[in-house]
């Protein structure tokens, strides 16, 4: 992986909770269009470190991040660079869906409303709803509040959500664990789709999960006196589930221990 | 957590006991159906030697009861995939365990092959009273039986010094088959009967061959990777 190729460049990264060092020295390359998955025992810093992409940890009391995250070579933590511009370049789709309670047209149009859409704002949220799968299960009831949708349409809904503001990458916070097994697979062959246009980062518990859809997997546990989060290994998808370079990451893919 | 790099049983944690127990009883069913084989092998070689038709017809039977077991084997090791979705060692353990049975059930044909003989040579005496023959049976047999438990106790190093014992059983077959071509020489009226025991040498030459194969396996279980290990007979090799 060539660092041209990186969408994310972290170095030394470290994220307190307080006094509480969470997540610790993290050095990674996620690479562009490709699907990324960090896995890892419950309490291990994975969503916090996913949440350090797009600055998403500062919308919680106490939160320090030591460090870099480099986005396209620039360090999102540096000072003038606004969080919520961050936010709109590097979307974020959660384990609950969380439509707002609006209709389902007003949800793909209003981030990107407020962000000074300037086009068409139906074919805006056409495209989006194609891209996110849903468009031919709801383009009959547009004016329909996003709630009256299943659950697995509603977090499609938070994807085309997320995309109509044309982000370069969708953080993926569990997506699918609150989801049905086809509703899941729904969400899964989406992100094959968007992965020819977007850089995705997920974060899962289900390792087969992991295994089906990425291309690369970071394997995060608990390490040394401070008990913190840290990556342990880095690897191409296939490796990391048939032969894994590091006793943990085997035990933790083959059910042993997390 | 202290890193230990060499995987075994005693160095993983204790946890999946139910899926441990069932790679367990796999690892079992396949001692048995291996030394199922490894009887077929000896038996089969024997029988001729005795020149015992009934003894041959009991190798049939077995064989079939080796088929069953060969296919028990791998349907046990599918509901474990499709049960308990294994991954890394587990599942090159799994995967691993598939091609063995179907090495084993192969090495079976062999011996079934060898009773196939002794059936179809009917009257016909033998060529020549069976020394070397039985030799490489015996040696086949022995190689099967510690290469099978290298296997199911993922012991390397146990795995890797028997593929070159290939080599006894090559020398074996080479001076079956120029003994035989001296009678084939010497009297072209022997050219039957020399060559049923040429078929039998042959199956005894796959079968430790094959043993090279499930020696494989156990060091792609523990390292993950796959690698033929290079045997001297390879004639491209040769000059």
């Amino acid at each position: 992986m060539t660092e041209t190729n990186s969408v994310f460049e972290t170095r030394s990264l470290s994220i307190f909770y307080g006094t509480f060092m969470a997540v610790t020295d993290i050095n990674i390359h996620i690479p562009r269009y490709k699907i990324t998955a960090i896995i890892g025992p419950s309490g291990c810093g994975k969503s916090t470190l996913l949440r350090a992409f797009n600055r998403m940890n500062e919308l919680y009391q106490g939160v320090q991040t030591h460090g870099e995250v480099l986005f396209d070579g620039q360090n999102l933590y540096e000072k003038g660079v606004d969080p919520v511009e961050v936010r709109y370049r590097i979307g974020m789709v959660f384990q609950r869906a969380n439509p707002f309670p609006k209709s389902i047209y007003e949800n793909v149009a209003w981030a990107a409303r407020i962000h000074g859409h300037k086009g068409n704002m139906d074919e805006l949220v056409e495209s989006s709803l194609r891209q996110a799968a849903l468009w031919d299960e709801v383009k009959d009831k547009l004016k329909q509040s996003g709630l009256s949708l299943s659950g697995g349409q509603q977090q499609r809904l938070c994807i085309a959500r997320a995309i109509a503001v044309k982000p370069e990458v969708i953080l993926m916070d569990e997506p699918a664990s609150a989801l049905d097994p086809i509703a899941t697979l729904k969400i899964e062959e989406l992100m094959q789709e968007l992965k020819q246009q977007y850089t995705i980062v997920i974060v899962t518990h289900n390792m087969q999960q992991a295994a089906r859809v990425s291309d690369l997997t970071a394997m995060m546990m608990l390490t040394g006196e401070t008990r913190s989060g840290t990556v342990i290994e880095f690897d191409d998808t296939t490796r990391i589930f048939t032969r894994p370079s590091d006793k943990r990451t085997e035990d933790y893919v083959t059910g042993r221990f997390g | 957590m202290v890193i230990i790099n060499k995987q075994s049983k005693e160095t993983r944690p204790p946890m999946r006991k139910t899926f441990e127990s069932e790679i367990q009883q796999l690892k079992d069913e396949l001692l048995v159906l291996g030394s199922m084989v490894e009887q077929q092998v000896t038996e089969s070689v024997e029988a001729l030697k005795k020149r015992d038709i009934e003894a041959s017809r009991r190798v049939y039977e077995v064989d079939t009861q080796i088929n069953t077991k060969r296919y028990d084997i791998e349907n046990q090791v599918m509901i474990a995939i499709a049960t308990q979705q294994p991954m890394a060692h587990d599942l090159r353990l799994l995967a691993s365990i598939l091609e063995v049975a179907g090495e084993l059930e192969r090495m079976g044909d062999y011996a079934k092959g060898i009773a196939t003989v002794n059936i179809r040579m009917g009257d016909q005496q033998l060529l020549k009273p069976l020394i070397d023959i039985p030799r490489m049976a015996q040696k086949g047999a022995d190689m099967l039986h510690r290469a099978l438990t290298a296997f199911v106790n993922e012991d390397v190093e146990a795995a890797k010094v028997i593929p070159p014992e290939d080599d006894e059983v090559d020398a074996l077959y080479t001076q079956v088959y120029h003994e035989l071509m001296m009678f084939v020489i010497q009297d072209p009226r022997t050219i039957e009967r020399a060559n049923w025991l040429l078929w039998v040498a042959h199956n005894l030459e796959r079968v430790s061959d094959r043993v090279t194969n499930i020696c494989e396996r156990t060091i792609f279980i523990a390292t993950g990777e796959m690698k033929e290990i290079k045997s001297s007979d390879d004639e491209s090799k040769k000059k």
